[in-house]
């Protein structure tokens, strides 16, 4: 199974993510913020961060926890590449994320994404399968 | 939503239905219609004509294209009183925006220079995905540039008081509170300033190659065959920090608006709360950060050329003809059914294009109506427009902001794959130089739609007419 694909949307770019359960789903659409935005084989994973982040269920969950994972890179300049979602219900999540500070010399930036956006974000679970759509802002 | 009605050549309508506060108009023509295919954005203008306040119709320009919440193109007023203010109705990229540079030199003088000023162009002036400028600002310093704007940028030596009044609103929206502007973006917006970006932002070196309105050209102090120089960029991370932090705290408050909406990025605020009042406060920061950032790289612009070519700045003479923001709201005063009223209007992908007269703009212009300057895609060139009576009275005065996408990101690097897009463009006598690898690729000239095709509806709309069209000759990317 692909942890996530890109759909396409005329202005921007969207992502389809799947997993088997909400920690995985979730952890599996912060890994494609970064796989999108940066070549991660040269990213290791040494700074780790511990995120909490509140929703208004899970479509509003799933955009604050991406808008979280993106600010580390955009404010904070960390490649990240190892997600993990310790806690989550529709209103709440606790995860950890671990990479290293962004150094031109070493690292590949491919696509800025300069926000992740509300529009038609959807959350859906059925046949023990969690998948959801957001669209990023490049 | 019901089907598209064509009013006449030039505008089509989505007739008001359901919970929709007005109708919906499209400047547009048969062909790019008929282009549009798939694209949702009529749905989008059907959305906006849904919020609270709206004023007469939820407009669409001709380069309209699918956006998130409002559609990219899209211009809508809303009455101070019960109308509302939506951060996704500027966009992420607030004042992303462009200026044009005029010169003394005519094509033939750069001819064989031209490499040499694109190459130092490259190396002086920060481009691409995240790129950092030498100068690290203090917060205290930061939040000054974002109340002054480009006078901040004046004052420390970068251009002059002349380039001010060249600059809508002089480069600096009244009522910016930069203790409205979270500390996130703060920090984002400290080693950002005079930076390009990536993206569809560019600086390009440009030839006239067609004046349409002599008498406008003359005004404009543009000639046949004179170069000039194009700078589109905006915010930078900062705008995109300011939009989302204030998304994320309307969309926590939407059960208080009169209706429920369509689509949660439509989020917004009464102009008459505090959440409205502290966004707009903050988007004017962003707003002035954009200009000080587009004054401080023409100013190395001139840097540039005066180096490179070993002249002095009298024998370049390079002066700014405008700046204007495509992606804005603002106060502004319009006569509607007969009175006179002050609205909210937003701009998203959208150029102000105010008519002959019009207070707001510099006595050389008195005559000929605001320049609204149209970037097209990556080494197509540029179009020059003037602002209309029309457009006054039409679409609150605005007019198109460009060329739109027609094909995605995703598709248009599939369209690319196996092609050297630098070489392809070199063909064709223009030289590039980009910092990302995925830019060329994503940013070729068919993802987008075609320029003339966009300008021709607005001008023969009236809602601006046509003075000059410039050709490409060499353009830096992020």
């Amino acid at each position: 199974m692909h942890r996530y694909k890109l759909f396409d949307h005329t202005a921007d770019l969207g992502v389809e993510v799947h997993g088997k359960t909400a920690n995985e789903l979730f952890a599996n659409a912060a890994f494609a913020v970064f796989d999108i935005l940066a070549d991660l084989s040269h990213v290791s994973p040494i700074v780790e961060r511990r995120l909490v982040v509140d929703g208004e269920g899970w479509e509003d969950l799933l955009v604050n926890y991406l808008r979280e994972i993106l600010y580390l890179y955009n404010g904070e300049g960390l490649l990240l590449k190892e997600f993990s979602v310790v806690d989550i219900d529709p209103r709440h999540l606790e995860g950890k994320v671990a990479g290293e500070p962004f150094d031109p010399a070493k690292h590949t930036i491919n696509t800025e994404i300069k926000a992740v956006t509300y529009h038609q974000a959807a959350v859906k679970e059925g046949q023990g399968m969690w998948t959801a759509r957001v669209i990023f802002d490049v | 939503m019901s089907e598209l009605k064509k009013i006449d050549d030039c505008r089509w309508m989505i007739p008001q239905t359901g919970n929709m506060k007005v109708p919906g108009i499209i400047y547009s023509s048969e062909r790019l219609i008929r282009e549009m295919g798939s694209d949702e954005s009529p749905k989008q203008v059907a959305n906006v004509a849904h919020l609270p306040g709206i004023v007469k119709y939820s407009l669409a320009m001709p380069d309209m294209h699918w956006g998130y919440g409002f559609p990219i193109g899209g211009v809508a007023a809303f009455r101070l009183q019960d109308g509302v203010i939506s951060p996704g109705g500027v966009g992420y990229d607030i004042n992303c925006g462009c200026r044009l540079v005029t010169t003394r030199l005519a094509h033939e003088d750069i001819r064989d220079r031209l490499k040499d000023l694109i190459s130092a162009l490259y190396h002086h002036i920060p481009t691409g995905v995240g790129s950092k400028s030498d100068l690290r600002l203090s917060a205290n310093e930061e939040r000054k540039v974002l109340s002054e704007g480009a006078k901040w940028a004046v004052e420390r030596g970068y251009g002059t008081h002349e380039d001010l009044e060249a600059t809508e609103d002089r480069g600096q929206i009244a009522g910016a509170d930069p203790e409205m502007v979270s500390a996130r973006a703060i920090e984002r917006g400290r080693e950002q300033l005079g930076t390009l970006g990536s993206g569809n932002h560019f600086l390009e070196i440009e030839v006239v190659e067609e004046i349409f309105d002599n008498t406008a050209a003359d005004a404009f102090g543009l000639e046949q065959d004179q170069i000039c120089v194009l700078i589109h960029s905006g915010s930078r991370g900062l705008g995109y920090q300011v939009c989302d932090d204030y998304l994320a705290r309307m969309v926590k408050h939407l059960g208080e608006l009169e209706v429920p909406l369509p689509d949660r990025q439509l989020a917004c605020a009464y102009l008459t709360s505090n959440r409205g009042k502290e966004y707009l406060a903050a988007m004017a920061c962003a707003a002035n950060y954009a200009w000080a950032n587009r004054q401080m790289m023409m100013h190395w612009t001139r840097e540039t050329f005066e180096r490179t070519l070993k002249k002095g700045p009298r024998d370049l003479g390079m002066k700014l003809l405008y700046d204007v923001c495509h992606n804005i709201a603002k106060i502004e005063t319009f006569v509607i059914d007969g009175k006179e009223m002050k609205l909210c209007v937003h701009r998203k992908g959208a150029t102000r294009a105010f008519p002959p007269g019009h207070p707001a703009l510099p006595a050389r212009y008195n005559n000929t109506g605001q320049p609204v300057l149209i970037p097209g895609d990556m080494g197509t060139g540029s179009y020059v427009l003037a602002g209309t009576e029309k457009a006054f009275a039409e679409t609150f005065g605005s007019t198109c902001h460009g060329a739109g996408r027609v094909m995605s990101r995703t598709q248009a690097k599939k369209a690319s794959r196996g092609r050297s897009i630098e070489r392809e463009m070199a063909a064709r006598g223009i030289i590039v130089m980009a910092t990302g690898k995925g830019t060329l690729s994503e940013e070729i000239p068919e993802a987008y739609k075609d320029l003339d095709q966009v300008v021709e509806v607005v001008h023969r709309a009236g809602i601006s007419r046509k003075v000059a069209k410039l050709r490409a000759l060499g353009c830096i990317k992020g």
